[in-house]
């Protein structure tokens, strides 16, 4: 790989940038691998990416039945935060927020890690003192968190609604000073250049059909593009994991959910970092374009169709106009949606499966952006050693059955509410 | 003809659900209750903790024909099943609560 920098790219622009190297190979699937990762999104392509890195495993394919970066790694919207309340996911989210620091260094491209903030807005006393409670907790575990009033509030979001007709007025707010932003695409391209230049395969448009399973142990996939033999595998298709659970037997904690987002027509700054509405489920950035991102909740039924209707739109973006009178100005330029894997408590599985060899890292609920790195570092882990990554322990598979569940939200096992 | 547009286009349009006893009404009188199918164990037998599990938490999930609840929450607020694509947002049929789907 040639390595990106001012003097690469100076070298480029004298003669038009005609020379450039491809970012990674097409190659064909060979015979056999080491190991095969399933989804060539954010967390397979870090996954690989860390296997070839950390583990010494040369020897990989990632099979993408699209092409890479098209699924949920291309859809979110694009926000870091570590800011929970349970330990187990503080350590883990904050471990991701840690490597999101030199990501662009590490993968020598440039993810456009920017820490602007996040902030969850209160508007009522019991949810301050919810807010107050959760930032602790993260104090707790080493993670810088402020509570806001509602005039410190005002100072950073000085156009959102403080007057005396506000429905749902702001008293304050959660900051998590080192949340905020990454562009999607670039991690996706970051993590693919990367592994591909650690000798790992990317093959896009190849859809596993079925797996080979021999004596309780996995030894090859069956793929659009022929046979493939291995001794290992890991799902990491997000959205589509019951599908492919389904082939292999398996009925998981999980239901497939779409969640859209959208833009508005891009405008000049006027928010800085993140902000969520505390009275409903809408979220808010600024892009580097301009366009004000914005989401919420799910469309609330069971879905696969990577595309949602209009009245769950029209109704996140009331409660935008309503956190934010301005919004109601603009016009939104596009929206989209992707199927989230919600699973029934709300966070995400990484283990191994009944079947020797067979890996699963699912259960990312709207989450999963945040922590593309720290999953594949967790998730490559559990594969090369067949053990648990100390980081993953708590979101093994058999928490639905002991009991140890990791509900942030507390709301059971309606998925489609949270 | 703006809906024949819109389902030919694949553009975004709301769910248009028939109420069993209301009939057809707009998606934004509804709320969802998920999988129809799921059986709660008999009572005052023996329950595994594997048959709890799964009745608790695991789900088919398909992709595909799917078989849910569905409460009619601003209008008559019974609840009734709805025989739905989750592929593609068809409703191929919708049942009164103690109907099952024969198909």
């Amino acid at each position: 790989m040639k390595k990106y920098s001012i003097f690469s790219l100076i070298k480029n622009a004298f003669n038009g940038h005609k020379n450039w190297d491809v970012a990674w190979r097409d190659p064909e699937p060979k015979k056999e691998y080491d190991a095969i990762i399933i989804g060539g999104g954010g967390h397979g392509l870090a996954t690989a990416y860390h296997l070839a890195k950390d583990y010494g495993i040369k020897n990989i394919a990632i099979l993408e039945k699209g092409w890479i970066g098209g699924g949920n790694i291309g859809r979110n919207t694009t926000i870091l935060r570590s800011n929970y309340m349970h330990d187990a996911n503080n350590l883990f989210y904050d471990h991701g927020m840690q490597m999101w620091k030199d990501l662009s260094q590490e993968l020598n491209y440039n993810v456009m890690y920017s820490p602007r903030g996040i902030l969850n807005l209160a508007h009522s006393d019991a949810q301050i003192n919810s807010f107050s409670r959760r930032g602790n907790s993260m104090r707790l575990n080493g993670i810088d968190a402020s509570l806001l009033g509602r005039e410190e509030v005002r100072k950073m979001i000085p156009f959102a609604d403080f007057s005396d007709n506000a429905r749902f007025p702001i008293f304050g707010g959660l900051l998590q000073p080192i949340g905020g932003t990454a562009r999607h695409d670039a991690v996706a391209w970051g993590y693919a250049r990367a592994a591909d230049d650690l000798g790992v395969d990317i093959i896009q448009h190849c859809e596993v059909n079925s797996f080979d399973i021999e004596n309780g142990k996995v030894s090859g996939v069956q793929t659009s593009r022929g046979n493939i033999k291995t001794k290992k595998v890991g799902l990491c298709v997000a959205g589509s994991t019951s599908i492919l659970a389904e082939k292999l037997n398996m009925t998981l904690p999980i239901e497939a959910h779409v969640l859209q987002a959208c833009v508005s027509e891009p405008v000049k700054p006027m928010l800085d970092g993140v902000v969520t509405f505390g009275a409903g489920h809408f979220y808010c950035s600024q892009s580097d374009k301009g366009e004000m991102v914005m989401g919420g909740d799910l469309d609330g039924y069971n879905s696969y169709a990577q595309r949602g209707n209009l009245p769950t739109i029209q109704h996140v973006l009331t409660e935008g106009v309503a956190l934010f009178p301005n919004l109601s100005r603009l016009k939104i330029l596009r929206t989209w949606g992707g199927i989230m894997d919600m699973s029934m408590d709300g966070s995400p599985i990484i283990d191994k499966t009944h079947i020797d060899g067979v890996y699963l890292n699912c259960g990312w609920c709207y989450g999963g952006f945040k922590a593309t790195p720290v999953s594949g570092l967790t998730f490559a882990h559990t594969i090369a050693t067949n053990e648990p990554h100390e980081l993953s322990i708590p979101f093994k598979l058999d928490r639905f059955h002991t009991g140890h569940l990791l509900d942030e939200k507390g709301l059971g096992t309606k998925t489609w509410i949270s | 003809m703006k809906r024949v547009l819109v389902q030919k286009l694949g553009l975004a349009d709301m769910l248009e659900i028939k109420c069993p006893y209301c009939g057809e009404r707009s998606q934004n009188e509804f709320s969802y209750g998920g999988d129809a199918t799921i059986k709660r164990p008999e009572l005052n037998s023996e329950i595994s903790d594997l048959e709890w599990d799964s009745f608790v938490y695991y789900r088919n999930n398909p992709r595909g024909k799917h078989l849910e609840l569905w409460h009619h929450t601003s209008g008559c607020r019974r609840w009734f099943k709805v025989h739905r694509n989750t592929a593609t947002h068809e409703i191929i049929k919708t049942l009164e609560i103690q109907e099952e789907l024969h198909d």
